[in-house]
């Protein structure tokens, strides 16, 4: 059941459930992906969550009162489109070194080895729940329940941009250096944000992921391409 | 190219414009001024347009100097304002000419304080906007406060002559108006008869992301995580702690506590800028009436900015 409810008096937000669940997401990413293609006179911006699009609207041009119904209907209209435009990556992570900070004490708590815990990890596909949180930042969802754990009692003043983390069910990309309490077990080379792309953020929600792993050496090299600008992940064929 | 130099920073300034917009889906929050009415009419005075930054600051200004004359203007609260020794009045526009020192003391009866140069700060634009956003060390000058000894670009201007309001700018006054939800439902009638009857005050603990407020601690029933979604501004969030949270102008663009209410557009700049301490009550009114509350209140600014005039 969709309710749709006032979030002030610039925004209103529709949800669709209160669950983590692909499906739901898949709507909320339809509705998004409607409105842009067929867009509502007066709406500014609108951000998909796990389970709900906010639209922001100007009330200079349409008033909440006249926005909501149109949503209903938009919604009750919806076509699945989310699945079948899903782009699919395969993310390069260092689970060695510096980078894996929390990889070594997960796989003690988990009674497995960091072999196996990178098996686990490079094995699941991740969705793409929402961009969210701090510019580029990436929720994923996927995650295997033998990783899932608790997020740290106290958090780290800095984690690097790019660590590939766990907290509790969820699965996270970093996309800049700052504080978290989130485990990390490896970091990525791709920059999931950089203001001068024409797209800032690398990746959408609806998008699918899987991890493979790297070494050292060559994490050291795709950084330094990355750096430079050039695209180090392109998205595959679905 | 005209430039300007903060010989001694005030607190917190940094430069401000028009807040960012369509990049929410990509986790980019908007920034901006956190008093946009007194932004915009310090830019007007300077004729400035929409698209020009200015510099913000937090209770003290600091001072500074330019290499080529231009107009400044200083809205906000109370303030002792003066060009090498002389007082200059708010809420209009001064010459400041190369060699001259604007100072800016304390500000009182206000939090954030507005400082707009003609020509307006021509950092380049990131994203469409040239608003810091502090946390995330985006845009503006090196995505930073200003300190003592940065040079800013300035844009071409002409010396014109002093403008002014014709009428004070004031703000609304009695209580703060809220809209119920998107989480009300997630707060029990206990819960809300507190937050409608009691006072609150916007504590010391503020800055440009939120601000927490003082007064009766809010229970969630079933708890105070919710499935993180989007976080417009006035948003107040009640996190395990109790403490209402409003959200401001830097706040993330999604989170995971539940929101019992949002303030309304048209009160943010006045909740903004509120004094610590200073008691207020909340009201809830519809979605409706805010919305109107908002046109009435762009309409007073542009009514306040079209009223600028060369004093006779």
């Amino acid at each position: 059941m969709v309710t749709i409810k006032p979030a002030g008096d610039q925004a209103v937000t529709v949800e669709f459930a209160d669950r983590i669940d692909a499906a739901v997401n898949a709507r909320v990413i339809a509705l998004a992906d409607a409105l842009k293609a067929r867009p509502v006179e007066g709406i500014v911006e609108t951000v998909p969550t796990y389970r709900s699009l906010l639209v922001y609207y100007d009330p200079g041009r349409i008033r909440g009162a006249q926005l909501m119904p149109l949503l209903h209907e938009r919604v009750e209209h919806l076509t699945e489109g989310g699945e079948n435009t899903a782009r699919h990556f395969r993310v390069p992570v260092c689970y060695r070194g510096d980078d894996a900070l929390d990889l070594a004490d997960l796989a003690e708590i988990k009674n497995i080895s960091p072999e196996e815990l990178i098996a686990l990890h490079t094995a699941a596909d991740y969705r793409v729940y929402m961009i969210g949180f701090a510019p580029g930042f990436t929720y994923l969802g996927g995650l295997p329940e033998a990783l899932h754990t608790p997020r740290l009692a106290v958090p780290r003043q800095k984690v690097a941009a790019g660590a590939v983390g766990i907290g509790g069910a969820q699965a996270a990309i970093n996309s800049l250096s700052g504080p978290s309490g989130w485990r990390y077990i490896g970091r990525t080379p791709l920059r999931l944000f950089a203001p001068e792309r024409a797209e800032p953020s690398f990746f959408r929600a609806g998008d699918m992921i899987r991890f493979f792993e790297i070494g050292a050496d060559e994490m050291a090299a795709l950084e330094r391409r990355a750096a430079s600008g050039e695209a180090i992940v392109e998205s595959e064929a679905a | 190219m005209n430039r300007l130099e903060v010989a001694r920073a005030g607190l917190m300034v940094s430069v401000q414009a028009r807040p960012r917009t369509g990049y929410l889906a990509a986790g980019v929050s908007p920034s901006g001024p956190m008093d946009e009415a007194a932004f915009r009419i310090a830019q007007a005075l300077v004729g400035n347009g929409d698209d020009a930054a200015a510099l913000e600051f937090a209770q003290f200004g600091g001072s500074y100097r330019v290499s080529a004359p231009c107009m400044v203007a200083v809205t906000g609260g109370a303030a002792q304002v003066t060009i090498n020794g002389r007082a200059m009045p708010l809420w209009e526009s001064h010459a400041l000419r190369p060699g001259e020192t604007l100072e800016i003391g304390p500000m009182r009866g206000a939090v954030w304080g507005y400082i707009a140069f003609s020509g307006g700060i021509a950092v380049p634009e990131l994203l469409g906007s040239r608003a810091t956003h502090v946390r995330n060390a985006m845009g503006g000058f090196e995505g930073r406060v200003l300190a003592e000894g940065d040079l800013l670009p300035l844009g071409e201007s002409a010396l014109a002559p002093p403008q002014r309001l014709t009428e004070i700018f004031h703000y609304p006054q009695g209580p703060i108006r809220i809209v119920a939800g998107p989480q009300d439902d997630r707060f029990d009638s206990r819960a809300w008869t507190l937050l409608l009857t009691e006072p609150f005050s916007v504590s010391s603990r503020r800055d440009r992301m939120a601000s927490l407020l003082d007064g009766p601690l809010l229970r969630a029933i079933g708890g105070h995580d919710i499935i993180s979604d989007a976080t417009p501004a006035g948003s107040i969030q009640v996190p395990g702690s109790g403490i209402a949270t409003m959200l401001t102008a830097e706040r993330q663009t999604t989170g995971g506590y539940p929101k019992i209410a949002t303030v309304i557009s048209a009160d943010l700049p006045r909740l903004a800028q509120m004094p610590a301490g200073k008691p207020f009550h909340f009201v809830r009114i519809g979605q409706d009436e805010a919305e109107a509350r908002l046109l009435a209140e762009r309409e007073r600014v542009e009514a306040a900015i079209r009223s600028i005039a060369t004093p006779v």
